[in-house]
């Protein structure tokens, strides 16, 4: 029997044309040549002005402060309303329901807008709060629908097992449902973290003059003309993303064995 | 020796279900209790009541005198024993047993004597660090037995506990139910839907159907004495005989004409009187069938019938003989052999026999199952050893 050779080829044709950008990215940053075009050596000199602008670590700063916060929120919020729309079935649940699938599929700028004139309305000065509470919004629908996917094919006969053995709800909690959930939790929490990290439509409405988040900047020194910085900090912002995934899977594989 | 566990008209309702409905039974301390019952009769609603997992509608349960019913499941000294084992996939065989005593705060040396004792007891100490999906199923249940078992519940709740198991596994937990039992010395309630099971294991079992105890007794109780048409069909396989009383012969006894089989001899437990409605249960093993005729005896009922179908099974056989417009099944357990013996036949005309003693007469009729929506198995037929045969 021949096979195919088709599945391999396209598999391959898909990876190139996801990271060559991103591996031309990497190389790029070590140029030492300013051009995209032209190698000028392997040099790690534009980390060196990375390190020297000042403007970058703030922004760095910004949004790991942001990020932290909002993952932090959105995690305990968003499993919380999972827990609320697993147990109960009433019409309200349903309208609950849709309420938070809705930030996923309305676009962007029209989230950014309305938060916009939201804060407005409010009179909440723009700055890193309003970047925040914005993120938390959005994050907490991705935690909420990973943690109800997991909560679906929980056994809540465990549950019952556990209380049967005399365990109150609090130690059910603990040491029965959160370890159990930990790796959904955990995914959620990393979701909300890598979108809030990289999230710029909506950032760039809510963020005030101070409250710029790396995205944001990047899109500004752009516009300013393209300087192998961005890709010196690319990289390193690629590095930290995948050490993190990795970090998760790990964490969550260990759990279920 | 008195009532230890109690249910006083326990309902319970789903929706438009009537899960258990105006139960009352009691267990008596130490006694191996079983709920027997087809799937969805209520038996698991019963003893999630008795857990705490539910609240009834209406009634008590009562446990050695003091009222439970109010009392939430981790305060009830009462344990279960799931079906699908409920074991903790997170933790070790070790601290799955441990669960129980490490939620009561009890000291450290306590908990490691405790679980080391309950390891050995299964045989299980080599599989302590093992978590539950590096386990087989017959030992998933042995864990799940004495996890329940560790806090010394007052009783202990097994919820079909060997359903999920293979035929052989089925057979060796069931003598290691026992032996645990008897050296526990706890109170067993135990739900299952399995006659072999429950007449194997239990001191006393309730037949349950549609929400209510159709009988309460003996295994043999209430193999030999069925009250009613379902407990006779559920528990066994067994001929239904409808007919009038005619006349009473002698003292205890009753002569009954059955439409389409004649007129038979039996025994009147019931004090029916001419005139009266019975209906008969009748073993299948009770019946001989014979090619020979039997010795004349007044208290025999003798009748030609023409042998229909045979299952022979090695150590016993089985006969469906045609009797006037009825079909008779009977099973024939084989205890000697001769080589020379004329062997029964397909079509050959037969005599059948048996005492009058070994019908027995129930409290409703053949005909009423089907206005109660039960069909008794007929296609299914369950010996007396609990292994099942379609034919
Ligand atoms: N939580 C529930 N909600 C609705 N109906 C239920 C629930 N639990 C049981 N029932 C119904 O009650 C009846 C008895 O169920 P159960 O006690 O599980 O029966 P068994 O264990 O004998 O198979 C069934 O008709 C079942 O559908
Ligand atoms: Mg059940």
């Amino acid at each position: 029997m021949k096979r195919s050779r088709i599945p391999l080829l396209t598999t391959l044709a898909l990876l190139l044309f996801f990271y060559v950008p991103i591996i031309v990215l990497v190389i790029d940053s070590f140029n030492g040549s300013r051009f995209a075009g032209t190698w000028g050596g392997f040099s790690v000199k534009w980390y060196a002005k990375l390190l020297q602008e000042r403007e970058i670590w703030q922004a760095v700063r910004n949004s790991m402060v942001v990020a932290v916060a909002a993952t932090f929120c959105s995690t305990v919020i968003g499993t919380c309303a999972a827990f609320a729309l697993h147990s109960f079935d009433t019409r309200l649940q349903r309208v609950h329901n849709m309420l938070i699938y809705t930030p996923l599929v309305v676009p962007e700028i029209l989230m950014g807008i309305s938060l916009l004139l939201l804060f407005i309305g409010l009179k909440i000065p723009l700055g890193l709060f309003t970047v925040f509470l914005a993120h938390v919004t959005f994050c907490i629908s991705y935690v909420a629908m990973v943690v109800l996917a997991r909560l679906q094919d929980f056994d809540f006969t465990l549950v019952e097992a556990a209380q049967d053995l005399g365990a109150s709800n609090w130690i059910c909690l603990r040491r029965i449902v959160l370890p159990l959930l930990a790796p959904g939790i955990l995914a959620g929490a990393l979701l909300a973290f890598t979108l809030s990290l990289d999230d710029f439509v909506i950032t760039f409405f809510v963020a005030g003059p101070g409250a710029t988040t790396l995205p944001v900047l990047v899109y500004s020194m752009i516009k300013h003309g393209a300087t192998p910085v961005i890709n010196a900090l690319s990289t390193l912002l690629l590095a930290v993303t995948f050490a993190v995934v990795v970090i998760a899977q790990r964490l969550a594989q260990e759990k279920h064995t | 020796m008195n009532d230890f566990l109690e249910f006083k008209n326990v309902s319970k309702r789903f929706g438009t279900v009537q899960a258990v409905d105006n139960v009352s039974f009691s267990v008596k301390r130490g006694e191996f209790f079983s709920l027997l019952g087809p799937s969805g009769c209520g038996k698991t609603t019963l003893l999630r009541l008795m857990a705490g997992f539910e609240q009834p509608d209406n009634g008590s349960i009562l446990l050695d005198g003091q009222d439970i019913t109010q009392i939430p499941p981790n305060q009830r000294a009462v344990n279960t024993v799931f079906q699908n084992y409920a074991l903790f996939p997170h933790l070790t065989v070790r601290e799955n047993i441990a669960f129980g005593l490490r939620v009561a705060r009890r000291p450290r040396q306590e908990i490691d004597a405790a679980v080391t004792e309950m390891l050995k007891l299964i045989q299980m100490e080599d599989k302590a660090d093992q978590r539950p999906n590096q386990i087989s199923g017959g030992q998933k249940q042995r864990v799940a037995i004495v996890r329940a078992l560790i806090n010394r519940p007052r009783v202990l709740l097994l919820d079909e506990p060997l359903a999920a198991l293979d035929l052989k596994l089925r057979q060796r937990m069931l003598l290691e139910l026992d032996l645990i039992h008897d050296q526990v010395g706890i109170t067993f309630l135990y739900v299952t839907h399995d006659q072999g099971e429950a007449m194997s294991l239990s001191d006393r079992i309730a037949v349950m159907q549609g929400g209510k105890i159709e009988q309460i007794g003996i295994p043999a109780e209430v193999y030999e004495a069925p009250k009613t048409s379902f407990v006779a069909s559920f528990i066994g396989d067994t001929n239904f005989v409808d007919g009038t009383v005619t006349a009473l012969p002698m003292p205890n006894y009753c002569r009954v004409r059955v439409e389409g089989l004649g007129e038979i001899l039996c025994y009147n437990d019931k004090q029916k009187a001419v005139g009266d409605r019975v209906n008969l249960s009748l073993r299948p093993e009770k019946f001989h069938v014979t090619l020979e005729q039997p010795q004349e005896d007044a208290r025999l009922n003798v009748l030609r019938g023409k042998v229909e179908n045979i299952i022979y099974a090695g150590n016993h056989t089985r006969f469906w003989v045609h009797i006037g417009e009825r079909r008779i099944a009977t099973y024939h357990q084989h205890r000697r052999y001769h080589l020379d013996e004329k062997p029964i036949r397909w079509e050959d005309e037969v005599w059948v026999w048996w005492d009058a003693d070994s019908g027995y007469m129930l409290d409703d009729y053949a005909p009423l199952l089907e206005e109660r929506g039960i069909t008794p198995p007929p296609e299914t037929i369950h010996s007396a050893n609990g292994k099942e045969q379609r034919i």
